[in-house]
């Protein structure tokens, strides 16, 4: 596990819900305390990560958010143009395509378009040559990639590409992303879970996926959310002893016995999650109303001591 | 009779909306059989592309058909369906061709068959074409879909009018020119722009667009069709959208933005269920000493601790309920509570469909 951190690219993914933007902060905060220049990447409309770290929207620009810890919000709009423009170094040409009423229809309804100049833009912010001089490169580019079947469908989008394009300029860039991101020296994948069985069937599923059509493995489970066990079996039972009265006392074992059985529940998952996986890092459920700084130092700290 | 109730006896399509990871699929299933137990023939649709309501529902997996599922003592019927996005859109293909060969053109077509089960957009799409299907049909009093997290479930409902748009914008006409490389130029800036493109795209890729382009138009008109009845169904006032979430600030943001979109889009919002909602930790009152005397001081101190964090939860819970109500006036609101346990079989969806009210 020790090269998580020296690869290129990490692509976080996981079933909704499961905690994938906080995971993708707080590895994003652990590789800059590790001394890599990292950016975190968004791809969902609504952004999140700057606001973990008290900064507004940054949209579609590399913005510092943290010591050598960057964040942006890739939309398919801009990552479209950006690489057209690229492409077309003539302004008046470049215009005369995207102003084309014709063309603009035939961008939206070619399927997977959207998801190929996304997966473009992130595969350009790890290239250490970037696109124009300006842009510094950064040693590490960490995704929150979409839900796992929406992710697995980004993730196979160059290779489509490349296969249908076959020759010239898209069918040459689909196949370097494919390659980068098929390449365990340069691309991770961090899926993360929480300890309930239908996660973990996700996440096995995903594994089986990432597999059998990319060839891709999964290089680490993150598993959000998991209970402290602060009760033994021996006490829950002397709890369940005396539970069923009224009030904020039996308010107050109600509680511990729920915490008791879900503690347990969850390590059941989590001990199949780690017969099937390795390896898996489970980090501490957090009782804190809202997500804020010190949290999410709180979790890349659990992170880095367990990577 | 609760809100909610109404809803499921008297509506015939109810979709859940909301946040990845709030239990729409759960609850989807739980509304189901509920229905089917107050004596409704009813049918539950997960679009996800992983496969959840399978596991909710104790199968070993659903097919792109109905299946039947056994309950015990139920008036009515269960049924669930697990979308096949892939299998839909043929199918859908296989409908809207004019002859043999126009199909063949397009399920044969590279770009049709590499993408059709690869992109977002489409799963979302075929879903609503199924649903719309299953209504047509008749064979079910209740549809309840479950949809992908809210973020691609906008994609879901604008796609109908996406593909219609489409349609009817010169660019299809533009491919269905008689050339076979369909890249006929009907006006000179066009034919630059083109020129660019097939520069960056390569001729093959144009090719294959312009011949998946071309067979697709064959069937334009049945597809448009299509997409305006399904969009119609989405606002019919027997169907009605149930938005699904848990208290995380970002899920209760996510409920309330998607309910601005429906009545931006005149589409018939009909219920909030809040899953997952502390409880434990609601009942104010010092519990440290009690505890102390009653397990003593180790583990009295321990449920004394333990309760603190439930109680930050629980008040934290009470809070987005607060802010749900206030901004939802009026509308039937349905708390469900953090159960010790996931629900995954049907004994737990009966469980969740009495906390749902539907008892």
């Amino acid at each position: 596990m020790a090269g998580l951190f020296d690869k290129r690219l990490i692509v976080v993914t996981g079933k909704g819900g499961v905690g994938k933007t906080t995971v993708a902060a707080a590895l994003g905060m652990a590789a800059a305390r590790a001394g890599r220049r990292t950016i975190v990447c968004e791809v969902s409309a609504q952004e999140r990560v700057s606001g973990m770290f008290g900064r507004g929207a940054v949209g579609y620009s590399e913005t510092e958010v943290a010591e050598r810890l960057y964040a942006i919000s890739v939309d398919p709009e801009h990552a479209q143009e950006e690489y057209l423009r690229d492409q077309i170094p003539s302004r008046t040409l470049y215009r005369l395509l995207v102003d084309n009423r014709i063309f603009s229809y035939l961008a939206a309804a070619t399927p997977g378009l959207r998801e190929l100049v996304t997966i473009g833009k992130i595969w350009e912010l790890a290239q250490l040559e970037r696109r124009d001089r300006r842009s510094a490169p950064y040693d590490l580019v960490i995704v929150d990639a979409p839900a796992t079947g929406h992710g697995l469908g980004m993730l196979g989008t160059p290779r489509t590409f490349r296969d249908v394009a076959r020759v010239g300029p898209l069918a040459r860039r689909a196949d370097y992303i494919h390659s980068f991101l098929t390449d365990p020296a340069l691309t991770g994948v961090a899926v993360v879970a929480l300890p309930e069985e239908m996660p973990v069937n996700e996440t096995l599923e995903l594994r089986d996926e990432l597999r059998s059509r990319l060839g891709m493995e999964i290089d680490v489970a993150i598993v959000n959310g998991v209970y402290p066990e602060r009760f033994t079996g021996p006490e829950a039972e002397r709890i369940a002893a005396v539970a069923g009265e009224d009030g904020p006392l039996g308010s107050a074992l109600h509680a511990a016995l729920a915490e008791h059985n879900r503690a347990r529940t969850q390590r059941v998952q989590l001990r199949r999650l780690r017969k099937e996986l390795d390896p898996v890092v489970a980090l501490p459920y957090l009782f804190e109303p809202e997500l804020r700084g010190g949290e999410l130092e709180r979790l890349s700290r659990e992170l880095e001591r367990r990577l | 009779m609760s809100g909610l109730e109404r809803l499921v006896d008297e509506r015939s399509v109810l979709v859940c909306a909301g946040a990845g990871g709030v239990g729409k699929t759960t609850t989807a299933a739980a509304i189901a059989l509920a229905a089917a137990r107050r004596g409704r023939r009813a049918a539950v649709v997960t679009i996800d592309p992983a496969r959840r309501l399978a596991n909710s529902l104790g199968l070993d997996g659903l097919g792109n058909e109905p299946t039947r599922v056994a309950v015990d003592g139920a008036d009515g019927e269960l049924w669930a369906l697990m979308l096949d996005p892939k299998r839909t859109f043929d199918e859908l293909v296989e409908r809207h061709a004019p002859d043999a060969s126009a199909r063949d053109a397009v399920l044969s077509n590279r770009i049709y068959r590499e993408l059709s089960s690869a992109v977002s957009g489409s799963h979302e799409y075929m879903a609503m074409e199924k649903l719309y299907e299953l209504h047509e049909e008749g064979r079910f009093d209740l549809l309840v879909l479950d949809t992908p997290p809210s973020r691609s479930a906008i994609d879901f409902l604008e796609s109908p009018r996406r593909l219609s748009r489409f349609i009817d914008s010169r660019s299809l006409q533009f491919f269905l020119a008689p050339s076979r490389t369909g890249l006929r130029l009907t006006a000179r800036g066009t034919g630059i722009a083109f020129g660019l493109l097939k520069r960056l795209t390569g001729v093959d890729m144009l090719q294959d667009l312009s011949e998946f382009f071309q067979a697709f138009g064959e069937m334009a008109t049945g597809f448009r069709d299509r997409a305006h009845k399904v969009d119609a169904l989405m606002a019919d006032p027997g169907t009605a959208f149930v938005l699904v979430t848990s208290p995380r600030a970002d899920a209760v943001d996510e409920a309330l933005w998607f309910r601005r979109r429906l009545a931006e889009w005149s589409l018939p919002f009909g219920a909030v269920v809040v899953n997952r909602v502390h409880e434990d930790g609601t009942v104010a009152g010092d519990v440290v000493a009690a505890a102390h005397a009653l397990l003593g001081e180790k583990l009295g101190h321990k449920v004394a601790r333990n309760f603190e964090d439930y109680r930050r939860l629980a008040e934290r819970d009470r809070a987005s309920v607060s802010r749900l109500e206030a901004e939802l006036s009026g509308a039937p609101l349905v708390r469900v509570p953090w159960f010790d346990e996931d629900v995954h079989d049907l004994d737990g969806l009966t469980g969740m469909g009495a906390r749902l009210g539907l008892g």
